[in-house]
């Protein structure tokens, strides 16, 4: 039955068949299912992930069923875990879905080695002291982390571990690589052989604007002592000439080419980012160190070398108007460069796998050619511990935030976030949730949440001067929104983060496309949620 | 007077929103157990669209104190639904999204009612649409959402200052999503822009030119299109081409692959395809869920008030690393959809009939050329029906109404509007605007000639 690709067809369009085996083969723990925790697995088991293990302790109550919908009626009573995870199950059958029925806290006090077999664990509603504990587990374990946190109209989400690498970022908006700023042989040997001023119009109007280009920019090189417009007066003169050559008003091919004619003056050599990573010290590669690696290096010796400092051609071109032979030639001398650099990097990454003692032949040659494809984009993302960040956050991002006007709720949220649970540590509860079961004001609970309200701002602005920052753009609103909230998990707050959370999970798995980088602070009140660089 | 709620309430985390007083909340915010009991007896809800957003509003509403609840979509459930509308199973294959959707949020969760309509959207009359306290949109096509933006504008009335009145203002949430992206936004007509003022942000999807397709084809689209758009009405005189007849697909397929070998190109595959003749927007349950519960929340905000709201337009970007934005756009003044419309002084005389053919009054009097400038840049043609409260005077097509409302054409406008001073009626035709035909609604604000002095008497005695 061709069920179960064509189940996932619609995302197979974005991460293909690699994508969808590394998720196939992924087994994710979840710490705590409630909302939070269920809807971030309910995205990941709808997509075919290979297993899940649901870990919680606690037993449903009313008050669940209020904001999961992985928990019915029949529910009440039972294990949360084990009911999630047959709602789960539900959902597709390809997962294996599996439960454990324990406080999260004690198998992070008890049992360290338990999250090791994972590839990922989503940790959801863990206060501080617990969170850190476990990432300091999955961080020796090698495990990667996701932490997740909905509270009130705020919440956060958080990677940890050490190193991911993206070879296919697969960015939506990436200049092309046409090489018009430095043409190779036999690319010109080709424009030269096409007459831009043939007399056919039909021709004319055919010819790709890469050929025009490079044509009229050599043109415009020879009268202006080999160089190319530079400054903007000069643009604007070659857009002139390209205009001035044009025979008809229809032709799509020289509107293309003044569009495009910034790319004939575009700098040469690799970009800041790339440059990054091959300087990076990974990129002095000895036995332990990972293919993506070895590629860096025998990268780096390529754009030293063959490549001149470039890094190996992309290959591909954009569509462009032109005829089908012109664009069918253009596309082979495009492809035969990129095969070219290809078997160079190839033949140094096999030199240096000899090097460091490894099987040269053990890194494909599909990956080297994936590699080469994606030189341009390759992205490294490097995580600190959170206990670092709470401990010693970059002050001058910190500052920037607090003075940010934009950043207010979100800084503040952070802020917050971190100060109720020091709350919980030392009063049991949460601000403003009451054991009297207590909703809504009357005298008595007036007075127990103005005492809230000013413990937890005591407690905030502790954690503000531990980091020697000032407070003033903790508002007294935010406090009291805080403990008006009273740790309340809203189910659109839950689905929202859990959302993002499935996004990032997919994200580091399939390793395309690049994922978030600091923390992610949701505010549910404006929508104006931040990423905080700390 | 103070009342004492048990945390075991299945409320328990919706109660602290909606039960205690805060300081960032909505004008109108009254916190207190008779708002969430309003909220459950008094909100309904339409839920357009029953996919991979619909699916999620349905269940998010449900969890967010909502009770009265109804959806409407036209389609059946297909395999490919599978990887992100969680509500539907394989052996619902076949069976309408609504009807399902509605069933299975009912079984999981107590005391929420789902009414499911299996139909198109312009199945419904208008009344049905305005009996909802909020519409929220789980659509993926801009003319769905331009439909309803229509109709939901179209119950919007003004005060004479310009004001919406608050009765008349159905306020709509909108999502879409594609890929790691999307977006939500929140239209209150009269206040945030509605979809129409800010239409440029659904650029028209590239259509590659015929003589590409037929002469100079480079990519694998274009032999793809080639085969679709033209080989086959040469090679089935009179048979409609139909995406979901496997048979087509595999011929179309099959003739891109053929042209796509004889010129060279590469990348011809069966799912692109599908890809391209189907236009796929590639969709994952993540993104969904993300949206979904965002065009929720606010919804929530907008009816209690127990927080601020969006303003006005909230993107989502996953892609690289990870990008929410919120951006406040303006209202389009001149909007035809959400403005105050355009003002016409008429006799108490014209017919129905004059207005309709040849319309002497929307093109050829010189009076309504002055409202619309010296160069008018919009001008209206072949208006196609003309509404006032809800009632079709006039309406061209089906042959069924047309013939019921064909005795009104010789009728006073008038007195079809039951001899009131003002009123207004919405004319849909096609319109004009820079040089580009579009059907669209025109918002009349018709001032019966001799009346308007006792229009601003009453205007006055209203607000006294
Ligand atoms: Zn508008």
């Amino acid at each position: 039955m061709a069920e179960p690709r064509t189940k996932y067809d619609r995302q197979l369009r974005i991460w293909g068949d690699q994508g969808q085996a590394a998720l196939e083969k992924a087994s994710i723990c979840l710490l705590n299912c409630g909302p939070t925790g269920s809807e971030s697995l309910k995205n990941l088991v709808l997509g075919g992930v290979g297993s899940i293990t649901v870990v919680d302790g606690s037993k449903v109550e009313e008050g669940d069923l209020g904001n999961n919908f992985m928990l019915d009626e029949s529910s009440l009573g039972q294990s949360k875990a084990k009911c999630v995870c047959a709602f789960l199950q539900e959902l597709n059958d390809a997962v294996k879905a599996k439960f454990v029925e324990e406080s999260p806290e004690a198998l992070i006090e008890m049992n360290s080695s338990f999250f090791s077999d994972f590839t990922l664990v989503i940790s959801t509603q863990l206060v501080e002291t617990s969170m850190l504990k476990l990432d300091g587990i999955c961080r020796q374990a090698n495990v990667m982390l996701i932490c997740a946190r909905s509270y009130g109209l705020t919440g956060l989400v958080r990677i940890s571990l050490k190193e991911h690498n993206v070879i296919e970022s697969k960015p939506d908006h990436f200049l092309d690589d046409l090489r018009l700023n430095r043409p190779w042989p036999e690319l010109k040997m080709f424009a030269e052989s096409i007459d831009i001023n043939t007399p056919d119009p039909a021709v004319h109007k055919h010819i790709p604007y890469v050929v025009i280009l490079l044509k009229l920019a050599e043109e415009w090189a020879s009268s202006y002592s080999g160089c190319s417009p530079s400054t903007r007066e000069e643009k604007k003169e070659f857009k002139d000439l390209l205009k001035s050559r044009m025979t008809a008003f229809d032709e799509n091919n020289y509107k293309e080419a003044i569009d495009a004619s910034f790319k004939i003056s575009t700098p040469q050599g690799i970009n800041s980012n790339l440059r990054q990573i091959i300087d990076d010290i990974s990129a002095e590669v000895d036995s332990s160190s990972s293919d993506f690696w070895v590629m860096v290096a025998a990268l780096k010796e390529f754009i030293a070398n063959e490549g001149e400092g470039e890094a190996p051609l992309e290959g591909s071109i954009p569509d462009m108007t032109s005829s089908t032979e012109y664009y069918i030639n253009l596309q082979k001398i495009y492809q035969a460069k990129a095969e070219a650099d290809f078997l160079a990097v190839e033949q140094r990454v096999r030199n240096i796998l000899k090097r460091i003692g490894r099987e040269p032949a053990v890194i494909t040659k599909t990956s080297i050619r994936n590699f080469c494809r994606n030189a341009r984009k390759l992205t490294v993302c490097r995580y600190r511990l959170i206990e670092e960040e709470f401990n010693s956050p970059i002050l001058l991002e910190l500052q920037k935030y607090l003075n940010d006007e934009d950043y207010s709720y979100a800084i503040g949220f952070y802020i917050l976030l971190r100060a109720v649970d020091r709350f919980a540590a030392n009063y049991n509860r949460f601000p403003g949730l009451f054991d009297g079961h207590l909703q809504i004001p009357n005298i008595l609970s007036y007075r127990g949440m103005d005492e809230d309200i000013s413990r937890l701002k005591t407690i905030a602005l502790g954690i503000l001067g531990d980091l020697g920052c000032n407070s003033s753009t903790l508002t007294e609103d935010l406090i009291n929104e805080m403990c008006r909230f009273g740790g309340a998990e809203l189910h659109t707050v839950a689905a929202i983060i859990g959302g993002i959370v499935s996004q990032e999970v997919i994200k580091l798995i399939t390793k395309q496309f690049v994922p978030m980088s600091g923390t992610f602070i949701f505010n549910g009140i404006d929508h104006k949620s931040q990423l905080l660089a700390l | 007077m103070a009342e004492l709620t048990d945390s075991r309430s299945r409320s328990r985390d919706l109660d602290k929103l909606l039960l205690r007083p805060g300081n960032i909340v909505g004008k109108l915010f009254e916190p207190g157990p008779e708002l969430r009991d309003d909220l459950r007896e008094y909100a309904r809800v339409l839920v357009v669209g029953a996919g991979g957003l619909g699916c999620e509003l349905l269940k998010d509403f449900a969890l967010s104190g909502f009770q009265k609840l109804e959806v409407i979509d036209m389609d059946r459930i297909e395999v490919t639904n599978l990887n992100r509308q969680f509500l539907f199973r394989l052996q619902d294959v076949g069976k309408p999204k609504a009807e399902v959707a509605a069933m299975r949020v009912m079984e999981r969760i107590n005391g929420v009612e789902i009414v499911p309509h299996f139909c198109r959207i312009e199945d419904k009359e208008d009344d049905f649409y305005s009996k909802f306290s909020l519409i929220a949109l789980g659509l993926d096509s801009i003319e769905a959402r331009s439909y309803i933006n229509r109709v939901a504008c179209s119950f919007l009335e003004y005060d004479s200052e310009g004001n919406p009145f608050e009765e008349t203002v159905k306020p709509m949430v909108d999502g879409g999503t594609e890929g790691f992206k999307g977006h939500a936004r929140v239209i209150l007509p009269g206040t945030t822009p509605c979809f129409e003022c800010t239409i440029w942000l659904f650029p028209p999807q590239v259509k590659f030119p015929l003589c590409t397709l037929a002469e100079t084809p480079r990519t694998a689209a274009h032999c793809i299109e080639y085969a679709h758009l033209i080989k086959w009405g040469e090679m089935h005189s009179g048979k409609a081409f139909d995406a979901d007849e496997p048979e087509h697909m595999q011929w179309v397929y099959t003739e891109a692959l053929k042209r796509a070998e004889l010129f060279g190109i590469p990348g011809v595959t069966y799912s692109f395809t599908q890809g391209v003749v189907k236009n796929i927007i590639p969709a994952i349950a993540s993104t969904n869920a993300i949206i979904s519960a965002a065009c929720t929340l606010e919804a929530l905000k907008i009816l209690t008030g127990c927080s601020k709201t969006l303003s006005n337009y909230m993107t989502y970007n996953g892609l690289e690393g990870l990008h929410t934005k919120a951006t406040e756009f303006v209202k389009d003044k001149d909007c035809l959809i959400c403005g105050s419309g355009v003002l016409l002084e008429m006799d108490t005389s014209i017919t129905l009939q004059k207005i309709l053919l040849p319309y002497p009054c929307f093109t050829n009097s010189a009076q309504f050329m002055n409202l619309l400038g010296e160069d008018p840049m919009v001008l209206l043609s072949k208006p196609t029906s003309v509404v006032y409260m809800g009632n079709n005077l006039y309406k061209m097509v089906p042959p069924v109404l047309e013939e019921m409302t064909r005795s009104n054409l010789s009728l006073r406008l008038f007195d079809l509007m039951d001899k009131v001073s003002m009123g207004v009626v919405h004319v849909t035709g096609t319109a004009i605007k820079n040089d580009k035909k579009n059907s669209s609604l025109w918002k009349i604000r018709v001032v019966f000639k001799g009346m308007v002095d006792g229009v601003i008497d009453m205007d006055l005695a209203g607000g006294a």
